[in-house]
């Protein structure tokens, strides 16, 4: 039986070169997203902003969304976000935070559970506070610092400063696309969004470490060899990989997009999208960044170790 | 490596087939996993037993989360309250003169004592009501006091609560508002309520499968605070003028001085009024509260007697002939449904302070519902498109990648069922996500054994290549993985914090299932097939 094959052998794509488009790229989407996040802005979920959320399902018959929408608005809680999603004819409610502190919000589902509770199932209340919201806001941002602090840390232990700035300078990359991608889609963003955030800067770094790794390997065997030549090695002798574990990853994501319901739909899409972003940045951002920094200097190059013996092992540190 | 004793390969088999039997008793039904726990002989013990389940979040299986924060500066003028009482108190024994009333400021009370000799004996006094605040240390308390007595050179004495001490004091409080939360979940019959403390000031409630989740926050978040006050003239001092709950907020003058109080209370039940069929909750005091509300009717006959909840007046019959009994009803303008409730209130006792809905959330039971159907279907699918693509792409090895996936994904359930870990819809996402992560360290190993096959090794020294040279590769990668995970666990709460516990669980699963039982499942392949070359 023939085996499939997305990457042939042997490869010898310049991928460094590639910087030259990669790189204006990137610059302009970066730009791109910047205005944005200035001008349109994150449409931050009730998680963030505070507020209440409320998901009903019309018990009989499709969902009357024009007449929900009126009677929301004539609630005098401002303006209502009123939508449909889903197949059934699920309608999402989203009202603002209510001036008054926290006992104001429940007003709101108060009067929305009077107003609705004998036509609707409620099949999602929730309500965030305007101290909680804050704190929580808190958290995400801090949980991100955190997480990229803390590899910072490993990859200078297990690399060499070199090879963890363009590891962190590619996760940066990939956290600017993905908060793009939030940008142009005005998807939700929530705790959930934080979650895939930190995700994507797991699965960021695990595809620059894999190409990273491979680079260490090869300065110590080719002492000589040009570092862009070696760089564009070190892509090539891993793309197989790359493309194998993008395409299983792609494949359960996109299961989830189809199959995983409405509720997880947002965080499966993004997933999807940093994955491919990921795949992108470890080749054409990350790798041509170690071009600018002195990778031949010290202790990778220093290395006594000239040829690893077959079927030695590998060195632990 | 790819000699494997026979040893080792039972041993790895065994760990890894509890590891997985671990998952078993998640498809089980609760019925048949208490049945198993109930008929088993009592010798063995209970964690042996096939019937921890992983547990499902409330977004899974439907209820409310409710989060509350008590009211810190309610508890703080309850507590200065109490200051200016025992100040009025200390001045009134001592025969203390003092210029002007008792002044209240922010967190103590102060008075203008003129006299040096009277503050030499006021001092003191006050300094008695001090208590030692926090931990016991081996040189006894630690110091702090909570309150704290200063005295200004014209004479002006300051009594004033300490930060340590007003901090003592929300710490009790939140102590015993969840004890009194506990009571009134309990009474409403759900299963497995969980009430925990979150931070100095707040209380998480969590109950599943509630119906009325409007019913639980109203038990939840109601004072009930409950008084017998005489109705007063409302020109004789000492008078509060509160809302009345039934003549459409009309005030009402009650008197300042509390007769009884809901704690004298021992039992509360709804019923109907005998003559007027209206809906009322019937009490019965202790002994204590008895004797005080018989002698208060007893004087008081012909009078109006308040009753007040957290400061309404529920209503204010007049008091026709003295009630020495112990018992009594209260009526007023309820329905069915609001005397049950406020007789679940009264049992269960008041709260300390007021307390605040901070933060809900409730998920109906049809749409968790949905969600594990829609999260079983999304992680089958995934499953056979990444075996199959993994299949097509490396034939045999593919199957011992895909055999190595399946023991992971049932490793995961496994372990989250040993230690009792909560699955939640993004939890969900996690095992969908890590079916397609879990087979890179397959792959990083697959193809560095072609890349050293192709560079013109043997079989066997390729094998045994790929794993060595792999190895570093996939620990460096998931240890990356694991720093961002553990920052998302460390974070998150609820939901979010499920889908960290499986994507730490499921990088740890893979590292393993990737270097023990894959390197075995080639070894013994390689023994049966003796082949000749890679099989991709």
């Amino acid at each position: 039986m023939r085996l499939l094959r997305i990457v042939p052998d042997n490869t010898r794509f310049k991928i460094v070169r590639f910087r030259r488009f990669s790189y204006p790229f990137s610059a302009a989407y970066s730009i791109l997203v910047l205005v944005l996040f200035l001008t349109v802005g994150l449409n931050f979920g009730i998680d963030f902003r505070g507020g209440t959320l409320i998901e009903m399902q019309a018990k009989a018959g499709k969902a009357e969304i024009a007449s929900v929408r009126h009677t929301a608005n004539g609630f005098g809680f401002g303006e209502v976000e009123v939508q449909e999603f889903g197949s059934a004819g699920d309608i999402s409610m989203r009202f603002a935070l209510q001036p008054g502190g926290e006992t104001a919000q429940q007003a709101v589902v108060a009067k929305a559970r009077e107003a609705f509770a004998g036509t609707h199932d409620f099949r999602r209340v929730e309500t965030v506070g305007p101290r909680v919201s804050g704190e929580l806001v808190q958290a995400g941002t801090l949980g991100v610092v955190l997480a990229i602090v803390g590899v910072l840390i490993y990859l200078w232990f297990r690399f060499e400063m070199q090879l963890a700035i363009g590891a962190i300078v590619g996760t940066l990359h990939d956290i600017v696309l993905t908060v793009g991608f939030f940008l142009i889609t005005q998807l939700e963003f929530n705790l959930t969004s934080i979650a895939a955030i930190l995700t994507i800067v797991g699965y960021s770094l695990n595809e620059t470490v894999v190409v990273f790794d491979r680079t260490r390997e090869l300065l110590r065997r080719y002492k000589t060899m040009p570092v862009q030549e070696l760089l564009d090695l070190s892509v090539n002798s891993t793309l197989s990989r790359t493309a194998m574990t993008a395409t299983t990853t792609v494949l359960s994501l996109i299961a989830l997009v189809l199959f995983g319901g409405t509720a997880i739909e947002g965080f499966a899409l993004v997933m999807l999208f940093g994955v491919v972003v990921c795949t992108y940045s470890a080749m054409f951002i990350s790798t041509p960044v170690l071009l600018y920094l002195d990778v031949r200097a010290g202790r990778l190059d220093a290395d006594v170790e000239e040829k690893v013996p077959a079927g030695a092992k590998p060195k632990a540190s | 490596m790819l000699r494997f004793q026979a040893r080792k390969v039972i041993a790895v088999l065994l760990v890894l087939l509890f590891g997985c039997g671990l998952a078993l008793p998640n498809l089980f039904s609760p019925e048949t996993r208490k049945a198993i726990e109930q008929g088993a002989p009592s010798w063995i013990p209970r964690f042996l037993l096939p019937i921890h389940a992983v547990t499902l979040g409330l977004d899974l299986q439907g209820g409310s989360h409710v989060l509350l924060e008590i009211d810190r500066a309610d508890l703080i003028k309850t507590q200065v309250t109490q200051l200016r009482d025992d100040m009025r108190r200390i001045l009134r024994e001592e025969r203390i003169a003092f210029q002007g009333g008792i002044g209240l400021t922010a967190r103590g009370v102060q008075v203008r004592v003129p006299e040096a000799s009277d503050r030499a004996k006021l001092l003191p006094k006050l300094r008695e009501l001090a208590q030692p605040v926090g931990t016991l240390g081996a040189f006894g308390p630690s110091g702090t006091q909570s309150i704290e007595v200063s005295e200004q050179p014209d004479g002006l004495v300051q009594l004033q609560l300490t930060e340590a001490g007003a901090n003592e004091r929300v710490r009790r409080a939140v102590e015993q508002a969840m004890e009194v939360l506990r009571r009134r979940v309990d009474a409403l019959g759900t299963t497995e309520p969980n009430i925990q403390r979150q931070g100095l000031d707040r209380i998480l409630v969590q109950v599943p499968g509630l119906q009325d989740p409007q019913r639980l926050k109203h038990i939840l978040g109601d004072t009930a605070k409950l008084q017998f006050r005489m109705v007063a003239d409302q020109n004789s001092g000492d008078v509060d003028m509160l809302p009345s709950q039934d003549a459409g907020g009309q005030l009402v003058p009650v008197s300042r001085q509390v007769i009884v109080e809901g704690e004298d209370l021992i039992d509360a039940q709804p019923a109907f009024d005998q003559r007027t069929s209206q809906p009322i909750v019937n009490f019965r005091f202790n002994i204590r509260g008895a004797q005080r509300f018989g002698q208060a009717t007893t004087e008081n006959l012909g009078r109006a007697l308040a009753i007040v909840l957290d400061n309404k007046v529920i209503s204010a019959p007049v008091i026709q002939s003295p009630i020495t009994g112990g018992s009594g009803q209260i009526s007023g303008n309820f329905t069915v449904e609001s005397v049950n409730n406020l007789a679940i209130l009264l049992r269960a006792g008041a709260l300390p302070a007021k307390m605040t809905i901070v933060e809900e959330r409730t998920v109906g039971p049809g749409l968790g519902q949905d969600s594990i159907q829609a999260g079983k279907m999304a992680t089958l699918i995934a499953t056979a498109l990444v075996i199959l693509y993994m299949v097509l792409t490396y034939g045999v090895f593919g199957v011992i990648a895909s055999v190595a996936l399946l023991v992971h994904v049932c490793l995961i359930f496994g372990l989250m069922s040993l230690l009792g870990a909560t699955m939640t819809l993004p939890g969900i996402a996690g095992i969908v996500l890590t079916i397609g992560t879990a087979v890179d360290s397959n792959v990083l190993i697959y193809e560095r054994m072609r890349e050293e096959s192709h560079m013109g090794r043997s079989l066997v020294s390729a094998l045994e290549a790929g794993f060595q040279r792999a190895f570093a590769t996939i620990i460096d990668s998931n240890v990356t993985m694991l720093i961002a995970a553990v920052a998302l666990f460390s974070l998150g709460s609820g939901p979010v914090r499920g889908f960290a516990v499986v994507f730490i669980l499921g990088i740890l699963t893979t590292v393993i299932t990737a270097v023990t039982l894959t390197r075995m499942l080639i070894a013994l392949w390689y023994r049966w097939a003796r082949p000749k070359a890679l099989p991709f």
